[in-house]
């Protein structure tokens, strides 16, 4: 790790120990914490990590961007730092400028885009969106006469129909028609470009939220006392952990992975293996990890005040977006196939 | 936790790529050599070609004819060989773990006389670790070395030991003194057997197919000479951390059923429908991150780390996977009905896998022992 990356993931790490710790969110019962959060992450630069420094970014590699979701992954962040920073893309590739407080985003594909009409209108339904609730913008790609293009629509002009994800944050359908875009502009990249993307950044996201679970599991099973002795010198528990600690890896070496290849992509899809790859092994280790975490918590991390719930539910919210495995795995699947046996081999090397 | 897990990304460097091509061209031009019907075999003629091309010994010193090149050079050439089932047997284990050895704990005699022949492909090696009532417990041996005037004196069994019916030397864990109450690891030594001394009998233990590849090795009153003791007496536990490292975490970890996986893709075809697809989809992803997180190991390795904890989790993993690999494939290739000849050649894959698969989360460290050593990175033992 560089040494700028270092200065990154403390100051990240700093904010979210002092102003986003789960346990302390879940005691204040209220949403009184999140506001001084945001501005923290805002003031530290850390909501336009790699936006241009010209557009008031700060300028970071990609992979500095990822070690920041990463690190709030591993905070089980409760605010919408993920989507805000593929929005913050997507407005930055297409020339756009960022506006003023927190952005969502959507990433539909194929027939599921909305359209953008000549009369400057949109027109579509798309998600579900998460946390539409907290936005005041939502950056999507709308298909035109003239091919896709980035568009950015003011959240309070557009209809959703509220509802909450997996974590109990917002997620909603979002109803576009008759909404004008408070900007658009023709971008260099495809929707599935920017699905990609998001599904690189869901990766990481739970890449940290296995590292922070992984930690709590092993720090608890140190301290909890059963028959006699920390349950961590029990072997059958000593094997859910070390099964824990192996879906950990596989999953940090799958998202970071992917946020290298990326580094050099010209765009998202350039990387498809390696993204496809990660989304696939996150969503696959979460099913296991997530219920690993629970068990060796017993019923104490089954309740509403201890931190546990924010980690599991976030991972199983966050392989949710952006393409659920079997959508990449179907992919991945075809691409492979179409190559052939004979090929296959080369095709893992190539990539 | 005691440790941080780590897992860096690092590709292979433009000179292990081009030595793929060499690679890649060597395989097609020794087609006759390859995908025998049982398993790598102990090919003489194959291994003194690959000899010729300097690709035994790789990253060894050039003073003992080795090339000096890098562990990430060494990676490719056994990948590919495996994916090609190619017959590296003869000299497989001296490369990849024998040899090393030699170089860090023999004595300069010992090193002149057999890493040359190991490198010319004319040497195999055999691994003395299990004993009839020491397996996963390895500080349980009871075969013993006992001083003698010129050296060292050794009687017991070894059991499981592959290829010892093939085998010139073995590098074999003897009893040296007992255990110490402080340390039930103590009083173990390596030491360096030449397999053709009077006084070793290697008895053939079958698989269940009738294939020969174990063995049991007795030794009767074999007499070594002392430099044949390598590294430190009473030590061995000390040696044996960062040699686990090396041979955890190689290719061979999650690629051995990799034929089953190939065959698939021919019998799903160009167009598989959704269910074949997706599932060929996941095993990709599984695939891609085992050799992601194994050459993130061989990075380390080559950094002069000795990532233990990493290449348990490499080889837990990747046997796992590879046990999983053809019943998987199996049930994905069930519904298919288009190409008989693909069906016949993936039938027979699976077959010869399906074989062997209860064996590969067993050899070099069983599942539960490599979870001991995990649950140890993580400060819980």
């Amino acid at each position: 790790m560089s040494e700028m990356t270092e200065i990154i993931v403390d100051t990240t790490r700093r904010i979210f120990e002092d102003l986003g710790d789960p346990q302390t969110i879940i005691n204040a019962k209220d949403d009184s914490w999140r506001a001084p959060l945001w501005a923290a992450l805002d003031d530290g630069g850390l909501t336009r990590a790699w936006a241009d420094e010209a557009a008031g970014g700060a300028g970071l590699s990609v992979s500095d961007t990822f070690e920041i979701i990463r690190v709030a992954g591993a905070h089980a962040v409760a605010v919408p730092l993920v989507p805000h920073l593929l929005a913050v893309w997507l407005c930055s590739r297409a020339g756009m400028a960022l506006p003023e407080g927190v952005m969502t985003v959507a990433a539909p594909t194929g027939d599921a885009l909305p359209t953008l009409a000549a009369d400057g209108t949109l027109k579509g339904l798309i998600g579900p969106v998460a946390h539409v609730d907290q936005a005041g913008h939502l950056a999507v790609m709308a298909a035109t006469a003239d091919g896709p293009v980035a568009v950015l629509v003011a959240v309070d002009a557009a209809m959703s129909d509220p509802g909450s994800d997996q974590a109990g944050d917002g997620l909603a359908m979002v109803r576009l028609d008759g909404v004008t875009p408070v900007a658009s502009a023709s971008v260099d990249v495809t929707a599935e470009d920017v699905q990609a993307l998001g599904a690189a950044m869901a990766a990481m996201a739970v890449a940290g939220a296995f590292e922070g679970a992984l930690k709590m599991c092993v720090a608890y099973s140190q301290d909890r006392v059963a028959f006699g002795r920390p349950i961590a010198k029990f072997q059958a528990v000593q094997h859910l952990l070390a099964r824990l600690a192996e879906e950990t890896a596989a999953v940090v070496a799958a998202a970071a992975s992917a946020a290298f290849a990326l580094e050099t992509a010209a765009r998202p899809m350039d990387a498809f293996v390696d993204i496809a790859t990660a989304k696939i092994r996150a969503g696959e280790a979460a099913s296991e990890g997530g219920l690993i975490a629970h068990q060796v918590h017993g019923a104490i991390g089954f309740t509403a005040d201890h931190p546990l719930h924010r980690y599991v539910q976030r991972m199983w919210s966050w392989r949710d977006q952006f393409g659920r495995e079997a959508v990449w795995a179907e992919q991945l699947g075809r691409h492979f196939a179409a190559q052939g046996g004979d090929a296959f081999w080369k095709t893992i090397t190539a990539a | 936790m005691s440790q941080a897990i780590q897992f860096d990304p690092i590709r292979l460097p433009d000179a292990a790529e081009d030595l793929r091509s060499e690679v890649r061209a060597f395989l097609a031009d020794n087609a006759e050599h390859l995908d025998r019907p049982s398993r790598r075999g102990f090919d003489h003629e194959f291994a003194r070609k690959v000899a010729a091309k300097g690709w035994i010994g790789l990253t060894w010193p050039k003073e003992y004819g080795g090339q000096e090149r890098s562990f990430l050079e060494r990676y490719v050439i056994t990948e590919e060989f495996l994916v090609a089932r190619a017959p590296s047997q003869v000299y497989f284990t001296a490369d990849r773990q024998s040899g090393p050895v030699i170089l860090k704990y023999g004595d300069e005699e010992l090193k002149r006389q057999v890493l040359p022949r190991i490198i010319a492909g004319e040497c195999t090696f055999a691994i003395g670790m299990s004993e009839p009532d020491s397996g996963s417990d390895l500080f349980a041996a009871k075969a013993k070395a006992e001083r003698t005037n010129e050296g060292w004196r050794l009687n017991g069994t070894k059991v499981w030991t592959t290829a010892a019916h093939e085998a010139d030397y073995m590098i074999g864990l003897f009893r040296t003194s007992p255990a110490t109450k402080e340390n039930r690891r103590h009083g173990l030594t390596q030491f360096l057997v030449d397999m053709k001394k009077p006084g070793i009998q290697t008895r053939p233990i079958l698989w269940p197919n009738g294939d020969h590849d174990f063995n049991e090795v007795v030794f009767e009153d074999v007499d070594l000479p002392a430099n044949h003791l390598l590294g430190e007496e009473d030590n061995a536990w000390m040696q044996a951390t960062a040699e686990l490292a090396y041979e955890r975490s190689g290719p061979e970890r999650f690629l051995e059923t990799i034929a089953v996986l190939i065959e698939l893709v021919n019998l799903v075809g160009p167009t598989p429908d959704s269910r074949a697809a997706e599932g060929l989809g996941r095993l990709v992803a599984q695939l891609f991150t085992l050799r992601r997180m194994s050459i993130s190991v061989a990075g380390m390795l080559a950094a002069g780390k000795e990532p233990v904890l990493e290449a348990s989790i490499v080889k837990d993993l990747g046997t796992v996977w590879m046990q999983k690999l053809p019943d998987i494939c199996r049930d994905l290739g069930a519904l298919i009905d288009r190409d008989l000849a693909a069906r016949q050649r993936f039938e027979a894959a699976l077959t010869s896998n399906m074989l062997i698969a209860p064996k590969l989360t067993i050899q070099g460290g069983t599942t539960e022992i490599l979870r001991g050593i995990i649950a140890r990175g993580l400060g819980l033992r």
